[in-house]
């Protein structure tokens, strides 16, 4: 990796701080209202050791349950890729599936799992985020061009064989590019069980105790926390697409 | 029409009928359609467009079985994909991820063969260099240009060494010169790696140019209406294209496809 691709992003990271803290610098507002970056370093000085624990646990969570999400996706998208009658039958079940939003399952989930809270942060986080890795996976083997398989399967290739070589290697950078919209859609699943939650642990119940206490800043830094987060993944799955599909990239 | 002393018969095709079904009703496609190719030849199949060209290469390769009729290759009626064809289409279809060469041994991971990995890449170099393409294996398919995917993908229509070759307008998509320079490309490939060919195009010039013949298909559902050998010559050259006899067979052919189309009754003089 080159220095530039490092420093870009960093100075465009400190410009966006320099220029939240002038804002609220300018504006004058109380931390209630908007806290500052400045405000935050006490903030994660002071809950330190709870930022690592919570952090963690989030993280877990979240992995945990994008795992599962890549695992049912991707078969799911293989059983709607492959067969026209189950995509036909399984498509609305999964639209409607997605439409409902998932701020009213959390409850339900959290109900009927009441005490398993790792076991229902995982399902909420895998049930958020499996929808694009499915649609991408069933997609991208739909739209095979016929020629690839005839390739193949005139030298007598079996369907398994056509699968491997051709067909799951072709669907890669679709899939990655679901992927790195259900890894953030995984961290909204994580933190909206882990805030509603009673007693819950992870970042949410951090956020969730910083409002308890009126602790503004605390309920900021989790925030970053978050987005901070947010971006290892993100880039953890940007790499694993440079090391598998790195060859549908032109730009390079 | 057929010339019945032909014993040495690789493809043989006999009164296939095929229709594909659709949501308002069967489809017929091919109806009496008759071909035949000796070990060693190259027949060209030219008709108007959507007559089920197409269809006639699906067969030969067993990947659609006719619902009447016989598809032989070797005397062997063809009811599955057998290995030993190789494939070229319009669209190259090679695979992205790969190298060139990668991309030229991909049959040899799938047809029991006995060459050891090392032979396998020595005879994919081999092959690239006979289509002009030394230097590029390690290179990607999106690196290439049009025509030299198209090289590419003859290399691995080949690499297996298959009794047949099929090439479904391989060079359709490609501007005139660099057409012209696969052809002659294809007569040195032919040369050095002899294979038996069925050429599927709607290039009147490249069928008599490339093929020892040409035939004739009727509109769908396709039939065969019409069939040209052509005299073989030796190697051919692109000046072979300007000469009387060869403007007399594209003549000859043309009059068959408006025939085919419907335009001219059979009975006028081309």
């Amino acid at each position: 990796m080159k220095a530039r691709q490092i420093i870009v992003p960093l100075v465009a990271v400190i410009v966006f701080l320099i220029a939240w803290e002038a804002l609220v610098w300018i504006m004058g507002w109380p931390n209630y209202k908007m806290a500052s970056p400045s405000d935050l370093i006490p903030a994660y000085e002071r809950y330190w050791g709870l930022f690592l624990t919570m952090g963690w646990q989030t993280l877990w969570r979240t992995v945990a349950g994008l795992v599962l999400a890549v695992i049912f996706g991707v078969a799911l998208g293989m059983v709607m890729g492959f067969s026209r009658t189950m995509r036909d039958a399984l498509y609305p079940l999964l639209v409607g599936f997605n439409a409902v939003p998932k701020a009213t399952v959390v409850p339900i989930v959290a109900l009927m799992f009441v005490g398993w809270h790792d076991f229902n942060t995982v399902l909420i986080a895998f049930m958020i985020s499996f929808f694009p890795i499915a649609v991408s996976v069933s997609i991208g083997l739909s739209t095979l061009e016929p020629e690839y398989r005839d390739i193949l399967r005139s030298l007598g290739a079996s369907q398994a064989t056509i699968f491997w070589k051709i067909a799951l290697p072709k669907t890669l950078p679709e899939f990655f590019g679901a992927l790195k919209v259900a890894v953030t859609l995984a961290f909204i699943g994580t933190n909206l069980m882990e805030i509603v939650s009673p007693h819950g642990r992870g970042l949410g119940a951090l956020f969730d105790s910083g409002k308890t206490n009126s602790d503004y800043p605390l309920m900021f830094a989790v925030l970053i926390a978050l987005a901070f987060l947010g971006i290892v993944l993100y880039y953890i799955v940007v790499a694993l697409e440079k090391t598998f599909a790195g060859w549908a990239d032109r730009t390079v | 029409m057929m010339p019945d002393d032909m014993i040495d018969k690789l493809i043989d095709i006999t009164a296939v009928r095929h229709s594909y079904r659709t949501a308002s009703g069967p489809l017929p496609v091919l109806d009496g359609l008759e071909l035949s190719v000796p070990e060693g030849g190259f027949v060209a199949v030219v008709g108007p467009s959507g007559c089920g060209k197409s269809t006639l290469t699906r067969l030969v390769a067993g990947l659609l079985i006719p619902d009447e009729g016989e598809v032989r290759v070797h005397g062997t009626r063809i009811t599955a994909p057998r290995s030993n064809v190789g494939m070229a289409f319009q669209n190259p279809v090679l695979l992205e991820w790969r190298t060139i060469l990668q991309n030229v041994l991909l049959p040899l991971e799938i047809v029991p063969n006995k060459l050891s990995r090392a032979e396998a890449r020595d005879r994919a170099r081999r092959l690239l260099a006979l289509v002009g393409l030394d230097g590029f294996e390690d290179k990607r398919p999106s690196e290439l240009s049009g025509g030299m995917k198209q090289r590419a993908s003859l290399c691995r229509a080949l690499i297996h060494q298959p009794e047949v070759l099929i090439l479904d307008e391989p060079f359709g998509a490609l501007d005139a010169f660099t057409r012209e320079d696969l052809w002659q490309t294809m007569h040195k490939v032919k040369a050095e790696e002899p294979f038996t060919g069925v050429l599927i195009t709607h290039d009147l010039r490249e069928s008599i140019f490339l093929a020892d013949r040409v035939v004739v298909l009727s509109s769908r559902p396709a039939r065969t209406q019409f069939v040209l050998d052509i005299p073989d010559t030796g190697l051919r050259t692109l000046d072979d294209l300007y000469t009387p006899e060869a403007a007399e067979r594209l003549n000859i052919l043309r009059h068959q496809i408006e025939v085919a189309q419907g335009r001219t009754p059979a009975g006028d003089a081309a």
